[in-house]
């Protein structure tokens, strides 16, 4: 259900490598559950965040959620398109919806992350407690 | 009250199966939205919208006293109700400040029917009963589901439903004897969305019926339910008072855009001293309309600046789908309740920010 090109925090965010750099967005799940996005707050490029901790926001009409960085890094790229159109990340979380490209400082940190079928179970878990 | 379990109203499994999130909600479990806050949102405003409100609680107030009883209670004059006509009225304490917002109808000669907050009701209970001994007063909310018919298609709806005419009734006005699907209802044209609409007292257990017929009557795409998160937004558009959070038991209808409840020509209610004594001074605090000139939602809580100087909070905010903006409500000081830019503080961050006129949005032809 979840794309396995990838890995999965418990914050919702989903990491992908690409040539050296990690790409960031938040999973279906996390849309779903935000409904009707109306604002995205990123970073500037070359920003420092580190891995658990908030470096963006979301507002949906029903509540604003923090963006907090699966792993340690240096902002190289945002995503303007989701700040432009926020509803896209309602459309295309897991493609074209991403938030930020990362340069990554501490290769370990990766290992920390869900692959897709352990975030799978991690959601029904959550779903199930309603 | 967290440790009791949720009560679900009549219509949980036709919730569950459209596919509704429940959340708790003032000891019930309540539909939040079914496709979406925005979607839903937009169809109260342009067709029609049903709304599950049987968690709110129902108080029948009869015999001789209780005009009486009522006039004591509430700051709006219920003398003035004709049978079958209802008004709005803040409930105070003594210090003037909000005990629950109602809406009360004339039902009979000596009958009366309180609509209270469901968050509120055993408050309310008690309050009535301690400041209304001598009437009859009877908590009918677990026999009573309501159902809230909301929109411009909601009066052919209903017409469809039930086979009777509507147009000649008028705002307020509650009348009995209808027939949905079978099941006699009780209709009044009164909502909390801003639109034209009726809200529709079933018997509990066949508000199901109820709810299926007027879907059957509305035709495919004709009707679409409604959540609490489009229910907040539609009525903060709308610049109505969520209890709880724009008004409670410290603030007074006279900060609260609510003086035109208070009916100073009763000789006496709870909390009138209090009220002539606010309207003598003036108020130091009022609340308003709040617009924000960044992408940024004020939420409640959110600090009001003016300048250097913290000015008051807000009490409600979310994003408009209407006029696609973020909107605000909130008490400031009095003197920058008129016209003034000030900023609001989110996620630590200064937004530009003005008061503005409520409501945010009036329907057309009103």
């Amino acid at each position: 259900m979840y794309p396995d090109d990838r890995k999965y925090t418990k914050d919702h965010e989903w990491a992908k490598r690409e040539d050296g750099l990690v790409r960031v967005g938040i999973t279906s799940f996390a849309a779903e559950r935000l409904s009707d996005i109306v604002f995205v707050e990123l970073p500037k490029v070359g920003a420092e965040v580190k891995a658990g901790e908030a470096f963006g926001a979301i507002e949906s009409v029903k509540a604003a959620s923090d963006l907090y960085a699966p792993i340690s890094g240096k902002i190289a790229e945002a995503n303007a398109a989701v700040v432009e159109t926020p509803e896209i990340v309602n459309q295309d979380p897991h493609g074209t919806a991403w938030m930020v490209v990362l340069e990554a400082s501490d290769e370990a940190e990766w290992e920390g992350l869900m692959d897709a079928a352990a975030y799978g179970e991690f959601v029904a878990s959550e779903e199930g407690e309603g | 009250m967290s440790e009791q379990r949720a009560r679900r109203t009549p219509l949980y499994e036709i919730h569950v199966a459209a596919g509704a999130r429940m959340v708790p909600f003032a000891g019930w479990e309540m539909p939040i939205q079914y496709g979406g806050v925005v979607e839903e949102h937009r169809a109260v405003r342009t067709r029609a919208g049903l709304f599950d409100v049987s968690h709110m609680g129902e108080v029948r107030i009869e015999g001789p006293a209780a005009l009486a009883a009522l006039q004591r209670l509430l700051t709006n004059d219920v003398s003035r109700l004709a049978v079958g006509a209802g008004l709005y009225s803040p409930m105070c304490n003594p210090t003037g400040g909000i005990v629950d917002d109602l809406i009360v109808f004339r039902v009979d000669d000596d009958a009366y029917m309180m609509v209270v907050n469901a968050s509120r009701s055993a408050t309310d209970l008690s309050w009535i009963r301690e400041h209304a001994a001598e009437a009859a007063v009877h908590d009918i909310s677990d026999e009573v589901a309501l159902l809230a018919l909301q929109g411009p298609r909601a009066e052919a709806i209903l017409s469809e439903a039930s086979g009777a005419d509507y147009s000649r009734m008028q705002p307020f006005q509650i009348a009995s004897g209808f027939r949905v699907a079978g099941a006699e209802v009780t209709v009044a044209r009164t909502g909390y969305t801003g639109e034209d609409g009726f809200e529709i007292s079933a018997p509990w257990g066949e508000a199901a019926a109820v709810w299926e017929g007027l879907f059957a009557a509305a035709g495919p795409g004709g009707l679409t339910p409604v959540g609490l998160g489009a229910r907040d937004t539609l009525r903060l558009e709308s610049g109505m008072m969520l209890y709880g959070q724009d008004i409670d038991e410290t603030t007074s209808p006279l900060e609260a855009p609510l003086s035109w409840t208070v009916s100073f020509d009763k000789e006496t209610f709870v909390g009138r001293e209090a009220l002539a004594e606010q309207r003598r001074r003036g108020v130091s605090r009022r609340l308003v309309g709040i617009e924000a000139e960044e992408r940024a939602i004020p939420r409640h809580g959110a600090p009001i600046l003016g300048g250097e100087a913290r000015i008051g909070s807000v009490t409600s905010g979310t994003f408009s789908p209407t006029l696609r903006c973020p909107i605000a409500m909130g008490y400031v000081q009095r003197e920058w309740a008129t016209g003034k830019e000030l900023e609001v503080e989110v996620r630590g961050r200064r937004v530009p920010a003005r008061v503005v006129r409520l409501p945010f949005y009036k329907r057309k032809g009103r």
